[in-house]
């Protein structure tokens, strides 16, 4: 009982939209498609959901081959970024339309709309039509007809994007627990890897039209494959720093040097290249073991009680980000110190040598 | 204070544009010799006769009766073409597509007279000569290219995403075509259906050559009514009057999208 990509890849025009992905997606669990815009997560979504059809690969769902099939014939729902429901109908009937063309009878259906009504907390607004709701509720009117037809398949593509800071949370805490009670397969498409990982489930990161890997959300965040990997499942994305390994020191590209304790200690001797997360920055030395590295600071942004340091180390831009407001004059020079159970060692082609000592004890 | 002269000046331009259809009115109102021995600004001898003549006279009234049936026929059938090709040039790209649609425009851009020759040798050769639907399918030539750009910027505005959503609920296409999209548009069909009737309600030319007694259109009674006795002055007003009612009937109930449609939807 799953939803397999076998090989699936789609090209238009000589354009690769989405290599060759083999997937496999279980029932009764969330994943989580995490990549930047045009990273592929729409065009894989409809590859799924049966509205492209793949240029390459097979697509079954629970073992029978439906590479080619109508979407009508296809048993998914799926949730778009804007909010998408039939303006000339009412709530209630927005609901209804799927049950209704599956031909159910006529009390079934009403005691099902009525029930995900009042799950959503749509029910005082049945009668109206959805372009009278709020944008929150008129999503909510979106997912309760995903919800409502019982589809093995639930796509949802950014659903919370168009939506204020407030009402996301609030939506983001609520699909979870619907999607438990359903027991199908929900696909989350989303940028912000911090709603990968408040979702939980599973996680696919995709760069380039391209799945860079696949595996449970913490995991996929503790232990990058590779460098594009924690690269999209950072935010502000990961810093990276070329290092040297000779005799049991790690030799960093300004000169720092660091003893090669740890999980460090078997590797091979050669280049590596460093990565460590923004959060991992910080303006005071927090351990005896932290390094400090001299940077020129160009842009502060400050957030409420987190600050945004935009520098370069080098010919390297990192960012930090550091609690607390730091109130720092433009092109000033800081020195950042940074706990080597934070660095992550990449090997030059982007694979992931040694992940970091802090990941490995969580 | 200029302002206080602006409702003067826009009364006085009312007055100048309402001057014909007062004149109108006025004459269908008046007895033949009223109209021709004296001038005056309103009937002295006020009569209805003229409007009795139009609406006992079958020759007369069949006019009505012809030009409502062509009229109802060339909407009827330029929606019917126009929705599913508006529909496929604003969801589907294919070869030449763009020349294609404003090559449909350009149809509107050479005159009625230019067709009349061909649509009367190719009629009468096929036997539709003096037939409702000969004067329909030659008033599609023009009401089909501007049914399609008009319909085409309404459904632009329509997001794909519906459609698709459509599908995946389980809509077949003409289910979802039907019962979710045309009522997304239902303001744009209200807009092309009558430019649709404008068009082929004022057009005098191709129904007048396309016609002759079983279809003929009232406009042409009303300019070839020129009997024994002269002209009947009073029954042609009471004629003019009459064939302006549709009209403006039918542009009260669009009123509000007029301007949308002008622009061709594109607003």
């Amino acid at each position: 009982m799953a939803l397999e990509l076998d090989e699936v890849g789609r090209a238009v025009k000589g354009q690769v939209h989405i290599q060759p992905t083999t997937l496999t997606l279980d029932k009764g669990t969330m994943n989580v498609l995490l990549g930047p815009t045009l990273s592929g997560k729409t065009s894989l979504m409809r590859l799924m959901a049966g509205l492209d059809a793949p240029t390459t690969g097979r697509i079954r769902w629970h073992g029978q081959d439906v590479t080619g099939q109508r979407v009508q014939d296809r048993k998914v729902a799926m949730v778009y970024q804007q909010f998408i429901n039939y303006p000339a109908m009412s709530v209630y009937d927005n609901i209804a339309s799927p049950m209704r063309l599956m031909g159910k009878p006529r009390a079934e259906i009403d005691r099902a709309v009525r029930e995900t009504a009042e799950m959503l907390k749509l029910t005082p607004m049945l009668a109206r039509k959805p372009l009278e709701l709020s944008g929150g509720q008129q999503q909510r009117c979106a997912l309760a007809r995903a919800l409502v037809k019982g589809a093995g398949l639930v796509l949802l593509d950014e659903p919370l994007a168009n939506l204020d800071y407030k009402l996301r949370e609030e939506l983001r805490a609520e699909i979870p627990k619907i999607f438990e009670a359903s027991g199908a397969i929900f696909v989350y498409a989303t940028t912000e890897p911090e709603e990968a990982l408040l979702l939980g489930g599973r996680t696919a990161t995709l760069w380039q039209g391209r799945v860079t890997q696949f595996g449970p959300t913490t995991e996929v965040y503790r232990r990058p494959a590779d460098a594009t990997t924690a690269r999209v499942f950072s935010d502000p994305p990961m810093n990276f720093l070329p290092c040297d390994k000779a005799g049991g020191r790690i030799t960093f590209a300004d000169g720092a040097v660091l003893p090669a304790a740890g999980p460090l200690a078997d590797l091979a001797d050669g280049p590596y290249t460093a990565g460590f997360r923004a959060n991992h920055l910080h303006l005071h030395a927090a351990s005896p073991s932290a390094m400090g590295f001299d940077c020129t600071l160009g842009v502060t942004e400050i957030t409420g009680s987190e600050t945004f340091l935009h520098i370069t180390h080098g010919p390297d831009r990192w960012v930090a980000l550091v609690h607390g407001i730091h109130d720092l004059t433009d092109g000033a020079q800081v020195r950042l110190w940074l706990d080597p159970a934070h660095i992550y060692l990449f090997t030059p082609k982007g694979q992931l040598a040694a992940p970091a000592a802090y990941a490995m004890a969580a | 204070m200029r302002l206080r002269y602006s409702p003067l000046v826009m009364t006085l331009y009312l007055l100048f544009l309402l001057v014909p259809i007062y004149w109108l009115v006025n004459m269908s109102l008046k007895t033949n010799t009223e109209i021709t021995s004296s001038f005056s600004l309103y009937p002295r001898d006020l009569t209805l006769r003229n409007y009795v003549v139009i609406l006992t006279d079958p020759s007369w009234y069949m006019g009505y009766v012809n030009s409502i049936i062509y009229v109802t026929m060339n909407v009827v059938i330029s929606l019917t073409v126009a929705l599913p090709a508006a529909y496929a040039f604003s969801r589907y790209s294919f070869m030449g597509d763009k020349h294609l649609f404003f090559w449909l425009l350009t149809n509107r851009m050479a005159p009625p007279a230019v067709f009349a020759l061909p649509f009367f040798q190719l009629y009468s050769s096929v036997g539709l000569f003096d037939t409702h639907i000969a004067v329909a399918l030659a008033h599609c030539l023009f009401n089909v290219p501007l049914a399609v750009w008009i319909l085409e910027g309404f459904m632009r505005g329509v997001p794909k995403e519906i459609d698709e959503t459509a599908y995946i609920d389980g809509y077949s296409f003409p289910r979802f075509f039907v019962k979710i999209f045309m009522p997304l548009i239902a303001s744009g069909i209200g807009v092309a259906a009558f430019f649709c009737f404008m068009f082929s309600w004022v057009e005098l030319l191709l129904s007048r050559t396309l016609t002759s007694v079983n279809a003929k259109p009232i406009a042409a009674t009303m300019t070839r009514t020129v009997s024994a006795s002269g002209m009947d002055w009073g029954v042609l007003a009471a004629a003019g009057v009459l064939t302006i009612v549709p009209g403006a009937l039918v542009i009260y109930f669009v009123r509000n999208y007029i301007a949308k449609g002008f622009a061709l939807g594109r607003v």
